[in-house]
Formats: structure tokens, C-alpha cells, sequence
């Protein structure tokens, strides 16, 4: 074979890479879109000053402590909980998978309503207390999930049954948890169900991004190795894979990243179904690309949403989960619809 | 060279496979052969540790597998599975797969060198940007050869790889496996059904029944009777222009004309 094969190959990776880097200079200029949007409208000139420290005292309030964490908030959430998704819809060979459709976000969110309302977590203790009851509840959904996913009557459509089951199990248990709650309790319980960017803190968005950077090392780490158990598991075994480590511990990272976004914005669905499809239409199945990619497009797609909410009714701020349910929900009938097809 | 010392394997109670011992060396291919159910997939499983066998040993060269990584066993053993599932792969980088025991954090240059030499030997290189979905049957059982054959093993292991094949690619895939094991020197351990594509390509036949072995012989030596033992049916070996063709002369199971 010569040269000119090899130029071929390489000029195709090339070209993905190119996607990945088109894909981040949207993210940017979706986030730029982010800071001009908003009820109180600023400039290009005013958020240039106030980016470069020459704008009013007012404008810096605006921009540094409520529209930049809600962008990085949108960001760091979007990127985990697309990375969730593309990393369960592999190991677990299920195109219909993600954090929502499998219940987990819904076995967090319990896990969170649980610290919020019986130890008023979140309000007087250390955030992490929320986030460890929600990473609690999430891993325990995880584990019910891979059980059933070793069981061989599982299907896709089936795991995706089974995960409806699971959210309406801990749907219900979060309204009996709220029933012992106070009026404000549970105002603030069912505003939260609604997902919303606008309540993350810097140091919670630090906490979301640090589990989604360790998170997306770890998955890039391996990405040889998700391409082979997207062969099958036999034929990732066979090439050395360790699936018996492998399997259980990115589903739990998935789990933990899932667990930190939906206790400090709350249930944000259809992201991470929606934004790895997406992607592998640009990308292909290759993890090599699929992984950022993935956690690019689940940030874009999240920030435009949330822009999308904050304009369509300003000044009233739309909740940002409400919205990615109303596009997601007819995306995952389609895929549901795709499935069928196939078998 | 392969030994296979002793290996058994259970599915809870359910004895699968019991006390299967074969060898063979370099360059040479063992057809397995038996009815469904006998246990044939599961032993070539069971070789390569994709399951762990309860009993028994498999030796390389003379170096026992057992407690080898799994990365180490892929660099010594190939695995070819009935069927693929890297739908979304390119060509490329379905065969440069075949490189993961080896590849640490990305992928050299040597890898491509290798991925680039087996697809120009097994005439894949205008396939090599091709998306998997969009091939052949044929065609994906040469990709699947050629992930196996970049992972430049001592043994290659294929689990009836002509079954879904028309019988122009059967000959084809076979005659790509002669060609890697002789060239190369690869020991093939082969799931087949096909007994005349048993007889005709391959040297030394390892028939199993019920999880065991019952007769390991060369191609030539097979007779009538080793197939009634094994399948169940009466059969004679027929030789036809110097090649010898298995004749199932079982007429009907159930007694209809």
C-alpha cells in the first residue's frame, strides 16, 4: 500500500478532528450569545469592557455573578450529562440509554429531595451532602440497571421499560418525602424538579466540573477500549479489554456525574440521549471523537436551551428542564421508533 | 503451537464442556466439528479466556495462559466472532482495532504500517474509508480476518465464519485462512459446519459430541463412521476428481419419502 493510502486516512481523521474544532468555536459563540441574552440588555461594547475590567461597577455584578456561572453552569451540566449519555448507550450496547431514560437522574433527584428535606441540606450544610445522597440514589439505579442488563431477556426497549419503572418508583417516593415537608420545603423541591441553571454557585459548578474533567479523562483514557465493546463485548474481551473493571466503573463515573449536575440544577432530561446521536451523525461511532464531541454538543445544545428560556418570555425565565423534555421527549420516540426497525 | 490440556466448563450445573485436550503447531488448521449444542463455540471461548474455563490449561508456545493479562493473551490469540457489531466503524478503524493489545496511549506509526500491509494483502484497500454497514457479508468477514491477523497472533480462533456466506465468499474466506496460516505460520482453530469445507481446507479435524471430544484425526482419515458418531447420520466419504466430499445418505429422520 502507499503513501497516498496512508495521506487518505490520515486526511479522514483529519477532518473529524476539524468537526471537533468547528464544534468548539460554536460552543463559543453560543456562550457569547449567552452574555447578550437576558433581561437586562447589555452590549457588545458592555460586556467587552466589563470582560476587560473598564465596565460599570452594575454591569460587572451582571455579568460576572449571573450570567457567566449560568453559562458555565450550562456547560459544565450539558457536558455531563451528554458524556453520561454516550458512555451508557456503549457499555451497555443500548442506543436508547442515558442518565433519564434509565431513571438514574430521577434516583439522584430522590437522593437529593431525601438531604434537602430531612436534614435541610443545601440551605444550612456543606453542599456535598446533597450531592453524596444524590450520587446514592443515582449508583443505586446504576446497579439495578447493569443486573438487568446482564439478564438476557433484556432488550433495549425493555432496559428503557425497566427504567421507567425505576423513575416512577422514585418519582413517587419524592412526593412522599415532600408530604412530611413544610410549604417552602416544597416549593423549592418542585421548583428544582423543574431543572434550572440559574441556581448553581461558582463552587458548585466547580464541583460539576471537577467530576465531569475526571470523568472525561478517564473515558478518553479508554477510548480504544469503548471502540471495542462497541464490537461487542465477546470481541473487546478477545482484544484484551478488561470489561469486568471497565463496565462497572464508567457507569459509575456516569452515575456520579449525573448525580453532582442534577443536585445543584436539578432534572435536566433528554441531553444526554440527544447530543451523542447527534454527534455520531458528524463523527461517527469512533470514541476517539465521540467522547468530546459528545461533551461539546451537550453543552451547546444545553445553552442554547437555556437561552432559549430566558428570551422566549423574558423577563420571565422559562426552566431550561421543562424545555429540553418538550424537544427530547418526540427525538426519543423517533430513536424508539429507529430501534424497532432495526429488529 | 497450541496444547488445549484438560479444559472443562460448566454453566452452573450444567456440565458444557468436559476433559477437551487437543494440540496442534504452526501453520496447521483444526476444523471443530460437531452438531449444534456440542460445545464448539464455547471451547474456542474458553481458549482465549473470553470465559474462564473451571478446569484445564492452554498452552502457547509452551506458556501457559492462565495467568496471563488479557492484553497479553490478545497479542498471542485472535478472535474471530460469528458476527461483527462496529456498524459505525470505518474499515480502517475496524482493522486497526485489531491493534489494541498493543496501542498505550494513541496509536503509532507502526500501527498503521501494519493496518496498511494486511489490507493491501487481503485487497482492502479501496474499502479502507468505507462505514462497516455498507459492506457485504463477504467484505465484513475480511475486515473481521484482517482485524484478527493485525494483532499478528500465534493462534487464530474463528467461530464458524462461513456460515452466513454464499458459497464464491465461503471458498474465498477460506482460502484466506489457509493463506495467513501458511504464510505466516498462524495456528487456526476453526468452527465449522460445513464438512466439505472441513475436508478441504483444513489438516487435522477435532470432532465433539455432548461437551466432548471423540475423535481428533487428519482431513484424510475421516471416515463414515466418525460422522455417524458425532452427527448422527450415515455418511460416505466419496472422492471426486482427487478431492474427498462427505455424502449425508440419510434420506428422511421421520420416514416420508
Amino acid at each position: 500500500m502507499g503513501r497516498s493510502e496512508e495521506r487518505t486516512y490520515r486526511s479522514y481523521i483529519l477532518r473529524k478532528w476539524l468537526i471537533i474544532a468547528a464544534m468548539l468555536l460554536a460552543l463559543a459563540a453560543v456562550s457569547f450569545l449567552s452574555l447578550l441574552a437576558g433581561s437586562s440588555s447589555l452590549t457588545f461594547a458592555d460586556i467587552f469592557h466589563s470582560l476587560t475590567g473598564q465596565g460599570s461597577r452594575e454591569q460587572g455584578i451582571i455579568i460576572w455573578n449571573i450570567r457567566m456561572p449560568r453559562i458555565a453552569a450550562a456547560i459544565a451540566v450539558g457536558a455531563a450529562l451528554s458524556l453520561s449519555g454516550c458512555i451508557m448507550q456503549c457499555v451497555l450496547h443500548n442506543p436508547l440509554a442515558s442518565s433519564s431514560t434509565l431513571g438514574v437522574s430521577q434516583g439522584a433527584s430522590f437522593g437529593a429531595a431525601l438531604a434537602l428535606i430531612s436534614i435541610g441540606a443545601g440551605t444550612t450544610a456543606a453542599p456535598w451532602l446533597v450531592t453524596a445522597s444524590a450520587f446514592a440514589g443515582g449508583i443505586a439505579t446504576t446497579i439495578a440497571m447493569l443486573v438487568l442488563s446482564r439478564l438476557r431477556i433484556s432488550t433495549p426497549s425493555s432496559m428503557i421499560l425497566a427504567g421507567v419503572a425505576i423513575s416512577s418508583m422514585f418519582s413517587g417516593a419524592t412526593t412522599l418525602i415532600q408530604y412530611s415537608a413544610d410549604d417552602t420545603m416544597v416549593a423549592s423541591i418542585v421548583y428544582w424538579t423543574f431543572g434550572n441553571l440559574g441556581r448553581a454557585s461558582w463552587s458548585e459548578i466547580a464541583m460539576i466540573a471537577s467530576a465531569s474533567l475526571l470523568s472525561f479523562s478517564f473515558f478518553m483514557l479508554n477510548r480504544w477500549n469503548y471502540n471495542a465493546i462497541g464490537s461487542g463485548r465477546h470481541t473487546a474481551k478477545s482484544l484484551g479489554v478488561n470489561t469486568g473493571f471497565l463496565i462497572p466503573m464508567s457507569l459509575a463515573l456516569c452515575a456520579l456525574m449525573t448525580s453532582v449536575a442534577v443536585a445543584f440544577t436539578g432534572c435536566i432530561s433528554f441531553i444526554g440521549l440527544i447530543a451523542p446521536h447527534a454527534v455520531r451523525k458528524l463523527v461517527g461511532n469512533d470514541f476517539r471523537f465521540l467522547i468530546p464531541g459528545s461533551a461539546i454538543a451537550g453543552a451547546i445544545l444545553l445553552l442554547a436551551s437555556d437561552i432559549a428560556c430566558r428570551t422566549a418570555a423574558a423577563p420571565i425565565v422559562l426552566p431550561v428542564g421543562a424545555l429540553t423534555s418538550f424537544i427530547g421527549a418526540p427525538i426519543f420516540l423517533c430513536l424508539i421508533l429507529r430501534e424497532r426497525r432495526k429488529a | 503451537m497450541i496444547s488445549v490440556e484438560n479444559i472443562s466448563f460448566s454453566y452452573g450445573q450444567k456440565r458444557i464442556l468436559e476433559d477437551i485436550t487437543l494440540s496442534a503447531g504452526s501453520g496447521e488448521i483444526v476444523g471443530i466439528l460437531g452438531n449444534n449444542g456440542a460445545g464448539k463455540s464455547t471451547l474456542i471461548t474458553c481458549i482465549n479466556r473470553i470465559r474462564e474455563p473451571s478446569s484445564g490449561e492452554v498452552l502457547i508456545n509452551g506458556q501457559a495462559i492462565s495467568g496471563m493479562k488479557g492484553r497479553d493473551i490478545a497479542r498471542l490469540i485472535a478472535y474471530v466472532p460469528q458476527r461483527s457489531e462496529a456498524e459505525a466503524l470505518s474499515v480502517f478503524d475496524c482493522i486497526l482495532l485489531g491493534r489494541k493489545p498493543y496501542i498505550r496511549w494513541n496509536i503509532a506509526e507502526e500501527d498503521i504500517n501494519i493496518c496498511e500491509r494486511v489490507m493491501h494483502k487481503l485487497g482492502l484497500e479501496h474499502l479502507q474509508l468505507r462505514n462497516m454497514d455498507e459492506l457485504s457479508g463477504g467484505e465484513q468477514q475480511k475486515v473481521m480476518i484482517a482485524r484478527a491477523l493485525v494483532q499478528e497472533p500465534a493462534v487464530l480462533l474463528l467461530d464458524e465464519p462461513t456460515s452466513s456466506l454464499d458459497p464464491r465468499n465461503q471458498i474465498e474466506t477460506m482460502s484466506l485462512i489457509r493463506k495467513a496460516a501458511k504464510e505466516d505460520g498462524i495456528t487456526v482453530l476453526i468452527v465449522l459446519h460445513d464438512l466439505n469445507l472441513a475436508l478441504r481446507f483444513c489438516d487435522r479435524l477435532f470432532f465433539m459430541k455432548d461437551g466432548r471430544g471423540i475423535r481428533y484425526c487428519r482431513a484424510d482419515e475421516v471416515d463414515g463412521g466418525t460422522i455417524r458418531a458425532s452427527y448422527g447420520v450415515d455418511a460416505d466419504i466419496a472422492t471426486i476428481n482427487g478431492e474427498r466430499f462427505v455424502m449425508i445418505r440419510q434420506e428422511d429422520i421421520y420416514g416420508h419419502e
